[in-house]
């Protein structure tokens, strides 16, 4: 294995093989892509796990992230002090949950908590709207808003809450013929 | 237990750093001292296996934790807690009876697991063109993208039958096999020497290009060939049946896992969720694609409200219905007028042949591929404006035109191969004028010497002017490849007119013209997607109906797939705009793939056709002189193997046997299918257990 790699020890690489779906070449080519968001912030060498993290106003700028109308929550999700400031940790994490490898049920559970704008751990007619103004750039009217939200959750709430818990929206996504080509991310 | 795992997963959704709850059950009764150790000879054999349950689930721990949803600095931390868990008592474990071979088995065990992933690595670096689908993923979206994802699984394929076929058939004839102008069968007969290294020649695959490697032909039918023996026939055979066997696993493991992933498609019950939540393409990364994407989205939010606002007005279903059958039966002129367009082609160049070729014109010798190749073309897009009468949803007309180009180019190349096979009987008739004509003129050159006078020397003919007999292998893979040829330059030609020029001449008339191009007719065209993977699969059926009779063709679809990778990304990128509506043809994946299975089943079942009933020509090929072709199996087993060898594979081929275990297999296969179909049944019933307990913990 020849590579004259200082940016991580070989435990480290290790490490986040078991607990991604990355390879070595692939980690190694994330932690150039984090360094070039900000590179007077991120040092090259990460043997003594700095903690540095980039603000999210950088990592939106990111080209996979950047056209994407949720990159603000999707960044938020991952970050650990949920404000949008990503550690090279929640970096890898995000990337690897958004792979083309990571299974069904894990992108389901990041997705639920990406949609939940509020953060209460449901979904609900408030977050159903910003989701449906930011996919539609707020071309439909209010009563199509509504309309849509109130259809919306018909069908998925199984429980008759209004709002749609965590299992009313595995039920829904698990038959979702698109879910998992359209939720991936390529790095 | 399952309660454990549902706190786990309410933790989880809460966000809480809960660590996982550790079976340490064994800890408790465990023997401590006072620094910690463990000394297991002390622990009771329950304890021990105690113990060993809780390190085994400890590693399954470690294998999971890329799919655990916990903050990766959780996660991190778990590993390292497990694995000095893991390494701490299972090396304690070791100890006592047969510890070295645990031991051992550990060791192995790692040095294993990092092989798997360091050639998992290797693997996936070996993976090529990734940045070239990057880019058109982030300009088109993943539907586009999926055609060129298709493409590169099958250059995958193609690779692993070329290198059977190049290295276990073509590479041992070349260098082992008789040499050049040896015999008369790898000799350029006199009579066509004086053309033989023509272009024109060449192209059509006939001289030089006819007696080599590349075709059926050349090969010798010597039973072992060279220093070591190489059986030649019996390789031929095996490779002809392995590429096939190879082809039907790859398909059905690709099948299967999809068909793991993919939900139920096409149910209707969630139709404003699944647009809310999965409509957005993560991975469109162009600020113009986008724009398109979200007034695509925009659209089809408009129109389902619609559709849910307004009550269907079916008005005059019975004018609906006439056109529809109307329709069909226009369809299916056109298919029945295509086959038999073909069957004429295909008569009147069989009587041009016998004419001799050199008396015709280049459109009279290469009218087959022609027409096959313009009917390829011209026909969808008759299907598609006849499909304007039927008045579908877009997604129905699409499966609807699927089906009628799949039967069209399924009948068309049937009826070339029912033309075909006019083709051998005629060349099998040959064959017997010429082995009469054969023992006239050997009869003339030891010219009245005597059946038994052996004292006479042997005159020396050269190869190339013994008369040869005529070879229907040959024929039938020069067929194919001429077929492959005109269909590759057919699709090249349409990109480049089609797509290309089109482009050209919108970008740079639109000055000067009075309606902008651009925006109405013709504008710039956008990547036809269920049509390219179609043809992508039809040029993989005609490569395994003639691999067996021209072994160079997985090489020359390999080098076709490698072309047209390069030569599509250029125009997909260059001359093509993202499609304004995505409709795909089904739900999963597994639409395409069952096509390929059937195409696959079809193209293999004339191949095993001829093999099975038509005898081997005589004078040409690795089964010449044998009555068929499976006789060559036959052959080894009496000669190659042991003699309890065959007398045992003789009990197992007889009827009285095979007739039961055929028996033994459908009855396994109606146990598995019902058995899964309960298990099926279970996991539903599993499921609405699953959410009743939730709401439950929920109301608390």
């Amino acid at each position: 294995m020849g590579n004259k790699q200082t940016t991580f020890t070989e435990e480290q690489l290790e490490a986040y093989q078991d607990c991604t779906y990355f390879t070595r070449k692939e980690i190694l080519s994330l932690h150039g892509r984090y360094r070039e968001l900000a590179p007077h912030l991120v040092p090259l060498d990460y043997t003594n796990n700095p903690d540095i993290k980039v603000p999210m106003a950088l990592i939106v700028t990111m080209p996979e992230l950047k056209e994407n109308p949720f990159r603000d929550r999707i960044v938020e999700t991952f970050s650990e002090d949920g404000q949008g400031n990503m550690s090279f940790n929640d970096f890898v994490d995000m990337f690897s949950a958004l792979c083309e490898m990571a299974p069904r049920e894990l992108k389901t559970i990041y997705a639920f908590k990406i949609y939940d704008f509020n953060r209460d751990n449901f979904i609900c007619k408030e977050d159903l709207q910003k989701t449906l103004n930011k996919l539609t750039k707020g071309e439909l009217t209010p009563e199509e808003v509504t309309l849509v939200c109130d259809k919306a959750i018909e069908e998925a709430d199984l429980d008759a809450d209004n709002k749609l818990s965590f299992s009313d929206f595995e039920n829904m996504i698990s038959k979702a013929p698109d879910f998992l080509s359209n939720f991936h991310v390529r790095i | 237990g399952e309660k454990e795992k549902l706190n786990m997963k309410q933790a989880d959704m809460r966000g809480t750093k809960e660590k996982p709850e550790t079976s340490e059950d064994g800890d408790d009764e465990e023997e401590v001292n006072n620094d910690g150790e463990v000394r297991p000879e002390l622990l009771s054999p329950e304890e021990l296996e105690k113990l060993k349950e809780a390190v085994d689930e400890k590693k399954k721990l470690i294998q999971s934790l890329r799919g655990k949803p916990w903050p990766m600095k959780q996660k991190l931390v778990t590993l390292r807690e497990s694995q000095l868990f893991v390494e701490k008592y299972e090396g304690a474990l070791g100890k006592g009876k047969g510890r070295k071979l645990y031991a051992y088995k550990v060791m192995m065990t790692k040095k294993w697991m990092k092989f798997q992933r360091d050639f998992e690595n290797f693997k996936i670096a070996c993976i090529p063109w990734e940045m070239k689908i990057k880019e058109i993923e982030s300009h088109f979206g993943s539907s586009v993208a999926s055609y060129f994802i298709f493409l590169r699984w099958m250059y995958g394929i193609n690779m692993i039958l070329f290198g059977l076929t190049f290295g276990l058939v073509m590479v041992p004839e070349a260098l082992m096999g008789r040499a050049y102008g040896s015999i008369p069968r790898k000799t350029v007969p006199r009579a066509e020497e004086a053309g033989a290294m023509d272009f024109a020649v060449l192209w059509d695959f006939g001289g030089y290009a006819q007696y080599s490697v590349l075709f059926y032909g050349y090969y010798n039918n010597q039973r072992a060939i060279g220093w070591f023996k190489f059986r030649m026939p019996l390789s031929y055979f095996l490779v002809g049946v392995g590429t096939v066997a190879y082809s039907y696993m790859v398909v059905i493991r690709t099948m299967a896992r999809n068909a793991n992933e993919s939900g139920i498609g096409d149910d209707n019950s969630f139709n404003f969720s699944w647009k809310m939540f999965t409509s957005w393409d993560y991975l469109i990364g162009n600020p113009e694609t986008a724009d398109n994407k979200f007034a695509s989205i925009t659209t089809s939010f408009k129109e389902a409200i619609l559709e849910e606002q307004e009550s269907r007005k079916d008005d005059n279903i019975h004018l609906t219905r006439f056109l529809r059958v109307l329709a069909n039966f226009l369809v299916l002129c056109c298919l029945a007028g295509s086959g038999y367009l073909i069957y004429f082609v295909v008569r009147r160049s069989q009587k041009f042949a016998l004419d001799g070729l050199e008396n015709h014109s280049w459109w009279e010798r290469n009218e087959v591929n022609m027409v096959m190749s313009l009917l390829g073309m011209f026909c969808p897009m008759l299907f598609d404006v006849i499909s304007t009468l039927e008045n579908y949803h877009p997604r129905v007309a699409l499966q609807w035109q699927l089906g009628r180009i799949f039967a069209l180019f399924l009948g068309n190349l049937y009826t070339f191969i029912i033309a075909l096979m006019d083709a051998i009987n005629l060349k099998r008739k040959e064959e017997k004028v010429v082995k009469y004509n054969i023992t006239m003129w050997e009869a003339t050159l030891y010219n009245g010497t005597g059946s038994e006078n052996s004292t006479a020397p042997p005159i020396t003919i050269h190869p190339a002017d013994v008369p040869r007999g005529p070879c229907w292998e040959t024929m039938v893979g020069q067929e194919f490849v001429r077929l492959i040829i005109s269909d590759t330059m057919t699709t090249y030609i349409t990109l480049l007119i089609g797509d290309f020029l089109r482009a050209v001449l919108v970008r740079f008339l639109n000055h000067c013209w009075c309606w902008d191009l651009e925006a109405g007719f013709p504008s710039y065209s956008e990547f036809d997607v269920s049509g390219n993977v179609l043809g992508l699969i039809f040029n993989q059926g005609m490569i395994w109906m003639g691999a067996f009779y021209a072994p160079c063709l997985p090489a020359l679809n390999l080098l076709r797939l490698h072309v047209s990778m390069y030569l599509q990304c250029w125009a997909v990128m260059c001359c093509n705009v993202p499609q304004e509506r995505v409709f795909k043809a089904s739900g999963s994946n597994n639409f395409y793939m069952a096509m390929l299975l059937v195409i696959l089943f079809l193209s293999t079942l004339p191949a095993i056709y001829t093999i099975v009933t038509i005898p081997p020509s005589f004078d040409c090929g690795p089964f010449s002189g044998k009555n068929r072709m499976f006789d060559v199996i036959q052959e080894t087993l009496e000669s190659d193997f042991p003699a309890w060898f065959s007398k045992v594979f003789s009990y197992a081929s007889n009827p009285g046997l095979v007739l039961p275990f055929i028996l033994l297999m459908v009855l396994a296969i109606y146990y598995l299918q019902s058995t899964s179909k309960s298990y099926k049944e279970a996991n539903v019933e599993l499921k609405k257990k699953l959410q009743m307990v939730i709401q439950r913990l929920d109301n608390f």
